[in-house]
């Protein structure tokens, strides 16, 4: 397998990110696509490849910019969709089939301006053995493991709610932070019950905004106006497309699986990390990630993170920008947290780490049902 | 505003002996005649050895709670029903599958892990739906 080069040469995200009501999802997009290309130090004559979700769907955002790609991806397989179109990319780069792909994302995720409506199929095997339950979105079904994992391993409430603590904490540092006041324990646990044993304050936000992504091979490092993020490793997996069926609801076997993948190709050991993204749609899913890429063992990754180990100043820096739980999630959060590891890398971010030679984003999609893994280096494989 | 129904299964052909199933009050699921591993949900192949070569048959019914979450929001339909459980239960024969659980508390001092459960059906729409029941302890 070839394994040349391949950089992240421009990254952005919108202007502001958070309620955006006079902007349409396609308008996310176009601008978060603007932002990266001018950060990369290019024109949209420049771009021969693109990647996104749909909808609006790459052809759209495509001609939307006045591209005319000669290489399309519109894998969409939910919040992590962004992930796997970089590794996609890192393949096409390779193969030859583009040189500088543009990858997208935007998403009016609350204030729903040009976007697509939320519908149910009741003839597909979610809508058949799942709706009639009464689920509705993710609070209902990405939550239903966490009490088998509880009764497993003893993680109690506090050391739940500890999560949701513990990224206020770099929210705090980020004024571009949706939430950015300290919160303790008592205060995540007083919040509003959306779906036990998960409160208001585990769940994450709905917001607008977007981030894109310009991809390009190493060999063009110079190139650029940034420093080049070179892309180490990339893995992917799926699992399952219902939650009633995740394997066990005690771990995440697609978050092992493609974090395995990424950090062969990279030859790296959870030692080699210093800065982590896990993407936290619920306050549940870090403790998964933590212990499916092997970070901690399991039934640990709560008591880690409630000794303060992901928080400021702790050994293992996760979330840095807030995460979905407190900086900004519009649905499909998975771009922002590569974004957030670009920052860090670049030494950029609003809650910059100390140099950090490697970051890890570890992406879901849907409900533990999609991962794609990514390792983010300083430097070029050794 | 009338009030909104809940979402109801549209059953298709690879489902519809599941459905007729409940229509009769049995919970039929499928198992592989190569392999004899039983599996739910249904469709045409194994998924531990690939075969097509699968039958229907009558589950048990019984079953026992392996987690749950209490919904606050209701879906649609389930307004007058909140707070109330969305659970995913393990059948005797192995395979998991979600579903109501009726006849108990929506609280987590009643909803107990591991609890023993059975299988009983209720209307919706035009189907029948599976839904489970506690165990009555043995007097």
């Amino acid at each position: 397998m070839s394994n040349a080069g391949v950089i992240i040469a421009g990254a952005a995200e919108t202007d502001e990110v958070g309620r955006l009501p006079s902007t349409s999802t396609l308008g996310l997009h176009i601008e978060a696509a603007r932002n990266a290309v001018a950060d990369a130090g290019l024109t949209m004559k420049d771009i021969d490849g693109i990647a996104t979700v749909s909808a609006p769907g790459p052809v759209q955002v495509a001609h939307a910019l006045g591209i005319y790609p000669g290489w399309v991806d519109g894998t969409g397989v939910g919040g992590t969709s962004f992930l796997l179109h970089v590794r996609h990319a890192a393949a096409a780069i390779r193969a030859g089939y583009a040189k500088t792909v543009l990858i997208t994302h935007g998403e009016s995720g609350r204030s729903r301006v040009g976007a697509p409506p939320f519908r149910g199929d009741p003839a597909s095997p979610a809508g058949q053995f799942e709706a009639p339950y009464g689920t509705l979105g993710p609070t209902t079904t990405f939550t239903i493991p966490m009490l088998r994992y509880m009764k497993e391993y003893g993680l109690t409430h506090e050391q739940l709610a500890y999560v949701a603590v513990a990224q206020r904490q770099w929210a705090a540092k980020n004024p571009r932070a949706m939430f950015r006041d300290i919160i303790t324990v008592e205060d995540v646990l007083a919040s509003r019950m959306v779906a036990y044993p998960f409160h208001l304050l585990e769940c994450c936000l709905v917001t607008d905004g977007g981030g894109a992504l310009v991809v390009t091979s190493a060999d063009r490092a110079g190139d650029f106006p940034k420093p080049p993020v070179h892309v180490l490793g990339t893995g992917e997996a799926s699992e399952t497309p219902m939650i009633s069926q995740m394997l066990d609801f005690t771990e995440s076997q697609m978050f092992r699986q493609a974090g395995q993948r990424a950090f062969a190709e990279a030859g790296i050991t959870t030692a080699d990390v210093d800065h982590l993204m896990i993407y936290d749609a619920f306050a549940h899913v870090p403790i998964y990630g933590l212990e499916a890429l092997g970070f901690v063992k399991k039934g640990e990754a709560g008591p880690f993170i409630a000794g303060g180990n992901t928080e400021p100043g702790g050994s293992l820096p996760l979330n840095t920008n807030g995460g979905g739980l407190s900086y900004t999630h519009t649905g499909m959060y998975g771009m922002f947290a590569m974004q957030e590891a670009i920052r860090q890398i670049r030494g950029e971010a609003a809650a910059q780490v100390d140099n950090p030679q490697v970051s890890v984003v570890v992406g879901n999609g849907g409900m533990f049902a999609t991962s794609g893994v990514l390792v983010f280096g300083k430097n070029p494989r050794s | 505003m009338p009030p909104r129904a809940k979402a109801a299964p549209a059953p298709t052909p690879e489902t519809q002996p599941y459905w007729d199933g409940a229509a009769a009050g049995e919970l039929r699921i499928q198992r592989c005649t190569d392999c004899g591993v039983p599996y739910f949900y249904p469709r045409p192949v194994c998924p531990s050895c690939g075969s097509a070569n699968v039958e229907w048959f009558t589950a048990s019914g019984d079953a026992t709670l392996y987690s749950y979450v209490i919904n606050h929001r209701p879906a649609p339909g389930f307004e007058d029903e909140a707070p109330y459980a969305i659970a995913v239960v393990q059948l005797a024969e192995g395979p998991r599958m979600m579903t109501s659980v009726r006849g108990v508390p929506a609280t987590p001092e009643a909803l107990v892990l591991d609890m023993p459960l059975r299988v009983a059906f209720e209307r919706r729409g035009d189907v029948s739906l599976p839904v489970f029941t506690p165990v009555k302890e043995s007097s």
